[in-house]
């Protein structure tokens, strides 16, 4: 890849991410950079909703790069995640050769057609084989963990290679590795030795200040006040044990439904009517109103 | 002044001893990244290393304290959420008065049919030494499996849908004459098999005979199956039981449960299970076993509201009690009273026929 005039040091990707509205603690960005610097793939776990898909999508900004996702499921196989022939595709143009020798009269040469169809027009690039062909790229493979071993296996000969080999074709090179972005939400325990491949982070709910900076970031338009009383809420649930702590993609939500409501600053009746943006089962609502909606945000109801 | 890099292998180094995995291919990402940093910069060194030697968040924790302890530099400030790291205790798994090794006589053959078939109704607590090694053998012959479900991916098939592009790679073999039609259908997978097993006070005498049963469904499906023991705190134990040898995976596993008959916090072992597994898809449609008395200390709402949230997760939940099959038993104690509501099977597991019913229960669709 070309060196990006804007990542020096993790501090300027710091602020490179920062101007894409991405704000990553010191952790965050020193991995980033590294993964970028030493073409590592960097491998995320963290609870949901703490920024782990989002990362990805800032750093292909910040390096002007394509950004090609990878949803991993279970059962996920090579033909829906590296590449696939184009069957009917081949077999017209099978059919369009003999026509047009049965018309024209000429021979076919059988070696000569059977070559030009497995040529790379007729090659669906699947998101793994986008990412290497494209350059430059990010490749985030999101939720790795719910894919099972067998995937895991290509993936690896994927990311050490950052090349893939076609049987028919040959071996498709990237021009430039991408720069690779794994996530993981730990339902299962991911092979040791695609973990050894890559760089780890563990991923931290940012702090209250790093989150009030986010809310304002993404909303310019909240209220100072009404971003604090959030992030504050959003720390205490947090706090409070809950079936789904909330990341802070629920307080961006959050806040945004409030300032929705044309709210400026947060009181208990507005918070009860908005909660559903925050949790999202009815155990942890059960929960908050015990411990009472006043309490959660400081304020006395 | 020692040269820097050596001074960073002998980091690396205390750390492997401090039990990270930092593996030598780390090792050399590791100075591959201190390469691209300041070395001068404390802070910079410790992301650097933590990145490139740390493989999990259990690792953290001893990762800070071994770069404090190197460096004599207080790891940078992070909302550090890292979980306290158990200690170890190292247990052998055995009943009382019993030998460990070296007692295994060849002279108290217990193999007759029908002393097989009484040993098969008899408690597992009120067996006598050569018995429990007579059971010890024929525990590792039970075949716990989950039934199977219907996979995502297809598999070749003589019916079902169309296999458009084997279809055509046939005809394209014969130059596009059109050929047999190649079909595909789902395929199937074993349903995933979780087993909680209570270790604690009042289920010692069962937890050997428990882990065996455990370890014999970790070997037959190694891929699908989670073994937890809960007592105190939980504790994942597949990975040890997936040992060949028996002996030798249940003393890997006795020596990472912390909690060997502590008093039950049943409940929050639970919540703990569900909390960091079960919600993330480990509990999903799968067959929960849940091998306790039910002998909850204090208040038993948590335990109810956790079984819910379980049974809202699993397939299907089995409950397993050993007093179960005692003469008289009513399941009346508080912990029982909550969890039987969110149960789909309440089963015996006091002896080896019952442990096969167990199996039966288990494969059911």
């Amino acid at each position: 890849m070309t060196e990006s005039p804007k990542a020096e040091s993790p501090k300027e990707l710091t602020a490179a991410l920062a101007d894409t509205g991405y704000l990553a603690d010191e952790g965050l960005a020193t991995a980033a950079w590294l993964a970028y610097r030493l073409r590592r793939p960097l491998f995320l776990e963290g609870d949901a909703g703490v920024g782990k898909t989002s990362l990805a999508e800032a750093v292909a900004t910040v390096l002007g790069a394509h950004l090609t996702r990878l949803q991993c499921y279970e059962g996920l196989d090579a033909s829906q995640a590296l590449y696939d022939w184009d069957f009917p595709r081949q077999l017209l143009h099978v059919r369009a050769i003999e026509a047009a020798a049965s018309v024209s009269g000429e021979q076919v040469d059988a070696d000569e057609l059977e070559a030009s169809l497995y040529d790379r027009k007729f090659l669906i690039a699947r998101p793994l084989l986008q990412a290497i062909e494209r350059a430059p790229s990010v490749l985030l493979v999101d939720e790795v963990d719910r894919a099972d071993d067998e995937f895991e296996a290509f993936l690896l000969e994927v990311l050490s290679e950052s090349a893939i080999s076609v049987p028919e074709l040959g071996r498709i090179e990237a021009a430039h590795p991408p720069v690779v972005v794994l996530t993981s939400n730990r339902t299962r325990e991911v092979h040791d030795a695609l973990k050894r491949r890559c760089l780890y982070h563990w991923v931290e709910h940012p702090s209250y200040e790093r989150e009030v900076a986010i809310l304002r970031a993404r909303l310019p338009d909240v209220t100072e006040r009404l971003a604090e009383q959030v992030a504050q809420a959003t720390r205490r649930l947090r706090e409070l044990e809950l079936v789904k702590p909330p990341g802070v993609a629920e307080a961006i939500d959050w806040a945004g439904a409030l300032h929705a409501l044309g709210a400026r600053e947060l009181h208990p009746d507005l918070a009860a009517v908005t909660l559903g943006a925050v949790l999202k089962y009815r155990e942890d609502g059960d929960r908050v109103k015990e411990y009472s909606l006043g309490a959660l945000i400081g304020v006395p109801e | 002044m020692r040269d820097a890099t050596e001074v960073l292998l002998g980091f690396a180094r205390l750390l492997r001893h401090a039990g990270v995995d930092a593996s030598p291919e780390r090792v050399q990402t590791f100075l591959e990244a201190t390469d691209e940093v300041d070395v001068t910069v404390p802070q910079e060194v410790y992301w650097a290393g933590r990145l490139t030697l740390c493989g999990e968040p259990d690792d953290l924790p001893t990762y800070d304290r071994a770069f404090a302890a190197y460096f004599g530099e207080d790891p940078p400030e992070h909302a550090g959420r890292t979980r306290p790291s158990t200690p170890r205790t190292t247990y052998l798994l055995q009943a009382d008065g019993e030998q460990a090794e070296g007692e295994e006589t060849g002279s108290e053959q217990v193999t007759t049919a029908s002393s097989t078939e009484v040993l098969r109704h008899r408690d597992v607590t009120q067996l006598s030494a050569a018995e429990r090694a007579e059971l010890r053998r024929l525990l590792t012959l039970v075949w716990p499996i989950a039934p199977t479900r219907v996979s995502r991916r297809l598999r070749r098939a003589h019916r079902g849908q169309v296999d458009v592009a084997r279809t055509v790679r046939r005809m394209l073999r014969t130059g596009g004459e059109v050929a047999v039609l190649a079909h595909r259908t789902q395929g199937r997978k074993p349903r995933r098999l979780v087993l909680l097993v209570d270790v604690s006070g009042s289920m010692r005498p069962y937890a050997d005979a428990l882990l065996r049963f455990a370890h014999a469904a970790v070997r037959r499906r190694p891929a699908s199956t989670e073994v937890f023991t809960v007592g105190t705190r939980l504790t994942r134990v597949s990975h040890e039981l997936q040992l060949r040898d028996p002996d030798q995976a249940l003393a890997a596993s006795a020596e990472a449960i912390p909690d060997w008959s502590g008093g039950t916090r049943l409940g929050e072992a639970l919540k703990a299970f569900l909390d960091r597994w079960g919600q993330r898809g480990t509990a999903r449609q799968a067959i929960v076993v849940v091998f306790s008395d039910g002998w909850e200390r204090g208040d038993a709402t948590l335990l109810g509201e956790q079984m819910g949230r379980l049974s809202r997760l699993a397939r299907r939940v089995i409950w397993v009690n050993p007093h179960k099959g005692r003469v008289g038993f009513a399941p009346l104690t508080a912990g029982m009273v909550a969890a039987l509501p969110h149960v789909d099977e309440f089963v015996a597991g006091h002896s080896l026929a019952a442990l096969e019913e167990l199996v039966e229960a288990i494969r059911q669709r």
